[in-house]
């Protein structure tokens, strides 16, 4: 056995001074270790190398091993240093300063308010997650931890699938791993390459934390473990009988069996967590009852029930970012100032055509009411109307022809003294993708307001479409006359 | 050290000038070049002569099934192959020839093994094109690492100390890591004709520090490569192929 595995307190491997033993159980042994030139709090993490332990063990350790260097950011443990595996198997990562979920479950259930703030951070880390090719699939309230700043940092990748690596879990071991109260009904089924099987157990983990009930139980063995494939939980409401339809929309839909049907991302869940008010309620939201008898045994029974993409074992590996880039949030600012209809027409057409081509987009129309500096704002204008509320009527007119199905088209309006730092901050609050805008064309007016598109695609985190209304086809002509 | 590695140049220059820049550009330190240099392309001149250029400058050439089907009076190969051999024999000169029937099977370096096919038997150029082969290749020998080519497709295949097997298809510039508890067979892709539905050249670099390997696919000028096969009168399936990469 290597020395790492039997390290003791004080015992020194590669610099790192071996401290207080955190944990001890199932796969690996993690302690605390300090090294007098960093100053992070750090863990160090061996292999649980024990003769009769789970193989799975050290192929998890692998894992972690080729995984955890590869990512970055505010959501994950920083990785540190990893030692050679025949000498010292061993990774040593940042200690989180925070709070585990896992210190929450004796004051379940929480708020919903509170319910919906920690799925917003915890939707967010795993979007994070995603964009760097990996699919968490261990989703659970002891592998996540909130940083004194207020976001969630995901830990423990053992279990964790990168698209852009060998998975030695999938190849190692037919059987699935995973957490029995959370794991997806495909990884049930061992597939390990879908993201949305992580929002899958974040579903679970907002019911859970919810209602304190578990939407499975804890199942042991096979057959319970499948029982999700065609058992649909108790829907919340019919537990907690103020459970808010929007909450039940949004969890039912993250434990739908198909993973078609529930959010194509995680930034899409983390938009609708953030939006309540603009959840589209479904049958799901005020469903009281499970599916009666008759239905749950079709569903076991019939194969034809049994949603396409679990029957066939379809290579979605390297699939990660296509299924992203296949569902992106797309913000179209929408200027509805009188003489700005050719725009707004032009900007329709636009956000038609991307409709049309990226079917998975889903559409945020935003409009920024502009703040006075000094004066106070009336929120009523001088014929009493409500202005947030007028605008936001005149938004859904706009959209009108657009004709979008199931959440697909949301509508803000944003009040602020700076239009293009209230769209930034808009589309950085909510993982835009993709902004439209339409341009200015009253250069005049430019010059003395300044360019909220050019300030947008300046600054702006993603891609920027700005659109300006078709050019008149004899204009060029009659200017060269003049 | 940043090692590139190349095979199934197949005489096309095109392909092959583009992946040495590209690796230049990444700063390799050594080149392998893992055989089959010749036959298909219209190049097997200048192939050649580069190789013998970079070969007397430290890098290492393989012979591949091509290779030797030059000295060889009777191959099995197919008929575009065969038509395209009988060309490529009447191209190249004396000392290419040589050179060519002088190259070694194999090459040992630390702990990797460098060998154009099957490292199980390799004058008998068997294919390492799916697990089952990946698993006779590393069962005959002990290296912890194993390069071949032959196939045209990447993929690298990895053994734990339990003998299970995992088949991976590299990413494009994403790095392998070489865990050194696992033993690792590296399948090159084409330089000279990629199979594998990509038609960009396909070549490697292998980082000896780092413990890693990167696939790299270089664009090059395909209807340049594919008009000088049709001039030289090759069949037409040589040119047409390599528009589709398969």
């Amino acid at each position: 056995m290597s020395v790492a595995a039997t390290a003791q307190a004080s015992n020194v491997i590669d610099g790192f001074v071996i401290g207080e033993l955190i944990h001890h159980r199932g796969m690996s042994v993690i302690r605390k270790v300090t090294r007098p030139d960093i100053a992070m709090p750090m863990l160090i993490k061996v292999p649980n190398l024990r003769e009769g332990e789970d193989p799975a063990a050290i192929v998890s350790f692998e894992m972690e091993q080729i995984i955890l260097p590869r990512l970055t950011g505010v959501h994950v443990p920083k990785f540190v240093a990893a030692g050679d595996f025949p000498a010292h198997p061993y990774v040593v990562m940042e200690n989180i300063a925070g709070q585990s979920l896992l210190s929450l479950l004796d004051q379940l259930p929480l708020p919903y308010s509170e319910v919906a703030a920690i799925g917003v951070k915890v939707a967010t880390a795993l979007h994070d997650l995603h964009c760097q090719h990996v699919v968490h699939l261990d989703v659970k309230p002891s592998n996540i931890v909130i940083r004194r700043n207020g976001e969630a940092a995901l830990i423990d990748f053992g279990l964790a699938h990168h698209d852009q690596l060998p998975d030695l879990m999938q190849e190692q071991f037919r059987v699935p791993y995973g957490t029995a109260p959370y794991m997806a009904p495909e990884q049930v089924l061992g597939m390990r390459s879908d993201p949305r099987s992580d929002l899958f157990a974040l579903g679970v983990l907002l019911y859970f934390f919810s209602t304190d009930r578990r939407p499975f139980g804890d199942p042991h063995g096979k057959r319970q473990l499948h029982k999700r494939l065609w058992r649909d939980p108790i829907p919340p409401r019919k537990l907690r009988p103020d459970y808010p339809p929007w909450l039940q929309e949004i969890v039912l839909r993250c434990l739908e069996v198909d993973p078609a049907r529930r959010h194509p991302t995680a930034a899409q869940l983390a938009f609708d967590l953030s939006h309540p008010d603009q959840v589209k309620l479904t049958a799901r939201s005020d469903r009281l009852r499970q599916d009666p008898w008759s239905t749950v045994i079709r569903r076991r029974f019939n194969p034809e029930e049994v949603p396409s993409v679990l029957k066939h074992a379809i290579d979605l590996k390297h699939a990660i970012e296509a299924q992203i880039s296949a569902a992106p949030i797309v913000a179209v600012a929408i200027d509805l100032a009188e003489g700005s209809q050719e725009l707004a027409d032009a900007l329709r057409t636009t956000v038609m055509r991307m409709g049309e081509i990226v079917p998975g987009a889903r559409f945020a129309c935003i409009n920024v009411l502009k703040q006075h500096r000094i004066e106070l704002d009336r929120t009523l204008d001088d014929e009493g109307q409500n202005k947030h509320l007028k605008r936001l009527l005149e938004l859904k007119h706009w959209a009108q022809p657009l004709d979008k199905e199931e959440n697909r088209i949301t509508f803000h309006v944003l009040e602020a003294i700076d239009p293009a730092a209230a769209i930034l901050e808009y589309a950085r609050a909510n993982h835009v993708d993709h902004i439209v805008l339409g341009a200015r064309t009253d250069s005049a007016l430019r010059n003395i307001l300044g360019s909220v598109s050019g300030e947008v695609v300046a600054k702006a985190p993603c891609t920027v479409t700005v659109v300006r209304p078709p050019r008149a086809c004899d204009a060029p002509a009659q200017a060269e006359k003049s | 050290m940043l090692i590139a590695l190349m095979a199934d140049i197949h005489a096309n220059r095109e392909a092959f000038e583009s992946c040495l820049a590209d690796a230049r550009a990444r700063r390799a330190q050594q080149w392998m070049f893992l055989g089959d240099h010749v036959n298909y392309g219209a190049d097997p001149e200048w192939v050649v002569e580069t190789i013998m250029d970079y070969v007397s400058g430290g890098a290492i050439a393989l012979l591949g099934n091509h290779d030797a089907a030059i000295a060889e009076r009777r191959t099995s190969m197919d008929r575009p192959a065969e038509t395209a051999i009988e060309w490529t024999r009447v191209q190249i000169g004396a000392a290419q020839r040589a050179f060519l029937a002088g190259l070694p099977l194999t090459i040992e370096r630390d702990d990797t093994l460098f060998v154009h096919a099957d490292a199980s038997a390799p004058r008998k150029w068997n294919y390492v094109a799916d697990q089952y082969d990946a698993a006779r290749s590393l069962k005959a020998t002990h290296f912890r690492m194993t390069v071949c080519g032959h196939v045209h497709k990447p993929a690298t295949y990895n053994v734990s100390e339990t003998g299970s097997l995992t088949a991976f298809r590299p990413i494009t510039g994403a790095p392998v890591p070489l865990l050194r508890q696992r033993r690792w067979l590296a399948v090159l892709g084409s330089v000279g004709q990629p199979r594998d539905g990509n038609p960009a050249a396909s070549y490697a670099l292998l980082d000896t520090e780092r413990n890693q390997i990167t696939y790299y696919r270089v664009p090059y000028d395909i209807d340049a490569a594919a008009a000088k096969i049709r001039e030289a009168g090759l069949p037409e399936i040589l040119a047409e192929r390599l528009r589709w990469g398969h």
